[in-house]
Formats: C-alpha cells, structure tokens, sequence
C-alpha cells in the first residue's frame, strides 16, 4: 500500500516541493542560526544565492561535530519554549548529539514513518511489538507513533526481558516486529530456547528492521529463524535527521524509497567534498527541507550509499537510496586494505557450520595488523580434521573477498555477546596500544 | 556393537574443561573414561559415560557444542601383541584408526575405544576375526 500521494509524483512535481521548501529553509536558517550563517558567510553565499536545486553544493556541510561544538541547542531554529520533545544519540566518546522537535516537526515524522510502514507490508491490522529501547534513541518512539498512526495495535516492549517479549508474541499474536537484526536474530534464537518454532508456533509475518545495517545474509538468517514468507525490509534514519523515516524498502527489496519532499539526498566524494553523478557510490548526504527545529543542511550522514532514480515496480517515483555498504566510520584499514564489517558479515553468514553471531578483533603486533574472528561452532564435530577444514574454508572465503588473511577463533554455542540495541561486533584495539 | 561416545569442542581456556565436569556431575553421569586431545586453540574431550545421551543434552544445554558418536568398545586379552594382531586385519582391509584410547576394566584385562574409518565394516571384521565388542549395555554393566 502506498501511504501518501506525495510518493507518487512527477519528478518536476518532486524538484518544484523542493526548491521551494529548501529556500524557505535556507533563508529560514540564515536568519536564525548563528553558527551556520557564520558558516554561509566564511564560504560566501547568501540564501539568494540559491535560485535551482544544483546551487545546493554552494551550500556548507554541517557534521556531527557541529552539533557537538553547538550542544546541546545552538543549531536549533526555534526558541526553546517551540520544542514539544528532546531526544538524544548516544554519545559513546564525549557529549552526546541532543535533537528537538516542534510539534509540526513530530507530525511530519509521524506521516514518515507510516510511509515506510505501509512501505514494509504494514497495515492497521497488525499487532506491532516495538523491540528497540524506549528512551532518549529516536528508534523506538519513531515507529511508535507512525504505527499507531496507521492503526496497528502497538506492543511497545522495548529491549531486554526476551523470554517475555516471546510471551507476548505468542500470546498477543503479534504480527511484526520492529527490532535491529541482531535483536530479532536473538528474540528468534530465545524463542528456540523455549521450545517453539518461530515459524509455526508464532504469527510474525513483518519485520521492520533499522538501526544497524541489513545484509542479504543476515535477512537470509533472519528467514531461516522466523520463516520464508516474512517480509523484512529495513529502514534507514538518523536522529540528527528526525529519526527513523527518512527511507525505507518496499516489498521490492531493491534499496530504500527516500521521502523526497521532506529529505534532499546527494552523494558526495567523501575525501573532496566534491558531489558525485547519480548512480555513483559515495556517502551520503541529507538535507531536511521541512523541519522546523533542527533543519540540518548537507548533513553528512558517514554513510555509504549510491542513489536509483529509475522508478520502482511498487509505484513509488521517489528515489531509492541503495542498502548501505557501511560508514565510513565503521570501516576498518587493515595493512592498507579496506574493510567493511558488513563484508565480513557476508561470507560468514554463509557458512553453515558456524552461528550468525561473530566478533571481528583487529590488534597490532610487530607493526603489522592482524584480523582475527571469533564465530561460534554450531555443527558439532568429532574429529580435529574437520575443525582444521572449517577454518580453512572460512579463511579462504575471506581471502577471496577481502584479499586479506584472518585468524579464525571458533568457540562454543552462546560464547559471544548478544545485544538488543546495535550491535557492536568490532573491537579494534590498535588505536590503545 | 557401537557405543555411543560424548564428544564436546571445548576452548583452550583456563576453566572449560571443569565447566564440563561440573555439567556431568550435576546430572549424576558417571564418567568411565575419557581422552583430550588439545591445540593452542582448542580441545575435543571424548568421553564414555554411564548416560551419553543426558550428557549431550545437558551439555547442549549449557552452551556447548556436543555431539554423539558412535565407535566401538574392544576388549582385549592383556597379552603382547593382541592390540598389533588387532590393528593388522583392520589394516589389512584397507581400513584407518582416527583416534584410540583406553578404556579401563574392572574385569582384569585390557580393553580400548577406536574411531574406525569405515565404522560398519570394521565392526563387521573385527567379529568376524572373534574381536570381542562391547555394546552399550555391556559398558553400564561392567564399567559402571
């Protein structure tokens, strides 16, 4: 089901919304936001300077450290007694990125995230347990409010407890799932433990996952627990953007419609700055056009996209914006070489004999870096010949796609950590030593 | 003509080994002999209990990565030569040893566990050649 009939518009239609809401920002900004009009002024332009929606790359990038060096209101838009909520991202080195809402902006969010909902098979008919923490993470109150928007009945039991959270499912019949990967991945594992069959003794049908990155393996993992004919898209946001809504999968699986006439997306060169052609992979680079309080312009999101403007088999014209190949924040250099831990994900979630839960460590040793990864041995062995086989063989895959030697630890079933909010599956301890 | 024996992959890490035993112990599982074999990495602990199959499952239960396999149970004569005389039909069928260890008797003689490639066969020979084997009854009875 499409949600809005702004989905389905011409491109003219989409480039006319936009321009006109991006001048209204721009000028908007300019005017209320000291460090950003500082930052026009230091590149020099002014909001007359953008007359079509090219001028945009005129504009200055604002990153996270922007929204630190102003914490926790200093880029916000509108006086303090506008805002009807505060959310924060956590912040794991330093103070943490604080964003705020005026009640239009809660509104619009809310029309987003129904969006993608309707985007990922969701209807008002559905029983949706919301498995992300409650709290400051945008997550979980971003879904919360477009679900119940569109009617579903709403379970909102957050993380933790999961021996419960499969109680409910049981016996609320839930029929989607709002969680990370790895969480929906544990909550299925967890129901195994109990002695049901996600597939047969539960009614999930939908999963919304978001939050961390979705590989093909891991919603190929996530088929395997919880049944071929559940539909799990992902979806993409962040809270310095709003929240989750920015983008999401229809059942077409083929990258993320972008909901154009509140986001402008543009792929950048991540060294030079530099704007790429459509169809090239870089990162990405979000401008809200319809915010009131926390109107971000050419934010850069770190994340590693390209965008599909070729209209999509659902119906929707709005560009997609392909699942991401990582950030560049997560991506490791290991003896020169590049690497994505969703790379090292892909191959491992293809290995039967190993769980689809892993550790990537990266330490320094003699001045060369060594990759090692710890997965679980879920196929039982006898003899040691088959362990030294399985180690090869998962080394050698690796070797193939990321030209790089790894040292293998296999351990013992539910040795390693499971998490219910992102997962955090790279240690790279090269930078304490 | 099989035993089943308990096989459980376990971490070369201080502990493992009696988390293990503490797992049998609690369940009352009489261990009747056992080999560990290790690398800088890992150990396999082969075991003979009085109840492989509770083992298993509490094993699994706990986390590890156990299974049962089956291998036969020899007896021998305490004699010079019994185990070679023994080990030549096998080799002479063309058959391999994987892995070997005792298995203590309260009867007086000697008797070992092996992991034969080509299981059925070697049963087979092995009976043919009057190999005594013990079977999974006989373990509970003489050993337990």
């Amino acid at each position: 089901m499409i949600w809005a009939k702004e989905e389905t518009m011409s491109r003219a239609e989409i480039e006319e919304i936009q321009l006109k809401r991006l001048t209204e920002t721009v000028n908007r900004v300019y005017a209320k936001v000291g460090p950003y009009r500082e930052k026009m002024d230091q590149a020099g332009v002014v909001p007359s300077d953008i007359k079509t929606l090219k001028d945009l790359s005129k504009l200055p990038f604002v990153t996270k450290q922007d929204m630190r060096d102003n914490y926790p209101f200093g880029l916000f838009a509108v006086p303090k007694d506008e805002l009807v909520r505060i959310h924060a991202s956590s912040g794991t080195t330093g103070k943490p990125t604080v964003v705020g809402y005026t009640k239009k902006d809660l509104k619009m969010w809310t029309e987003c995230v129904s969006r993608i909902a309707a985007m990922g098979g969701a209807t008002e008919k559905d029983v949706a347990q919301i498995c992300f923490g409650y709290g400051m993470f945008t997550g979980a109150l971003g879904l919360h409010f477009g679900l119940e928007n569109m009617g579903a009945a709403l379970v909102p039991s957050s993380t933790g407890n999961s021996e419960k959270q499969i109680m409910y499912m049981k016996d609320f019949g839930t029929t989607l799932l709002v969680a990370t990967p790895s969480y929906a991945l544990r909550l299925g594992e967890v129901a195994k433990e109990m002695g049901l069959d996600p597939k047969k003794d539960l009614q999930v049908k939908i999963g919304l996952v978001g939050s961390e990155l979705l590989t093909e393996a891991m919603r190929g993992e996530m088929h395997k627990l919880w049944g071929e004919d559940m539909l799990v898209t992902s979806n993409y946001g962040m809270s310095e953007l709003m929240g989750p809504g920015v983008s999401g999968e229809c059942e077409y699986l083929c990258g993320m419609h972008i909901n154009e006439d509140y986001f402008i997306p543009e792929i950048i060169n991540p060294k030079t700055g530099e704007v790429l052609p459509p169809g090239e992979k870089g990162e990405l680079v979000i401008t809200c056009i319809y915010k009131e309080a926390l109107p971000l312009i050419r934010y850069r999101t770190k994340d590693i996209t390209r965008l599909i403007y070729e209209p999509c088999k659902c119906g929707r014209t709005t560009v997609r914006m392909e699942n991401l190949s990582g950030r560049t924040d997560d991506m490791l250099k290991i003896r020169g070489v590049n690497v994505f831990p969703s790379q090292i994900e892909e191959v491992l979630l293809g290995i039967e004999e190993i769980g689809p839960h892993y550790e990537i460590i990266v330490t320094r040793k003699n001045h060369s870096d060594l990759l090692e990864i710890r997965v679980e041995l879920v196929k039982p062995v006898d003899v040691y010949r088959e362990l030294e086989a399985l180690e090869k063989k998962i080394k050698h895959k690796l070797r193939i796609v990321l030209g790089l030697d790894a040292k293998i630890r296999l351990e013992s079933p539910n040795t390693l950590k499971r998490f219910e909010g992102k997962a955090q599956r790279v240690k790279d301890l090269r930078k304490e030593v | 003509m099989f035993i089943k024996q308990l096989s459980v992959f376990i971490e070369n890490q201080e502990g493992r080994l009696e988390q293990v035993l503490e797992v049998l112990k609690q369940e009352g599982i009489n261990i009747i002999s056992l080999s560990l074999a290790d690398t800088s990495e890992y150990g396999l602990l082969r075991l003979i209990t009085s109840d492989p199959a509770a083992g298993q499952a509490a094993l699994k239960k706990q986390g590890f990565s156990a299974m049962l396999t089956d291998v036969l149970a020899v007896r021998l004569a305490h004699q010079v030569g019994r185990l070679q005389e023994i080990l030549s039909f096998v080799c002479k069928a063309g058959l391999n040893v994987e892995y070997m260890y005792a298995l203590s008797n309260k009867e007086g003689d000697a008797s070992i566990i092996c992991k034969i490639s080509n299981g059925d066969e070697a049963a087979v020979l092995l009976k043919s050649k009057e190999v005594e084997l013990f079977s999974q009854e006989d373990i509970l009875r003489i050993f337990c």
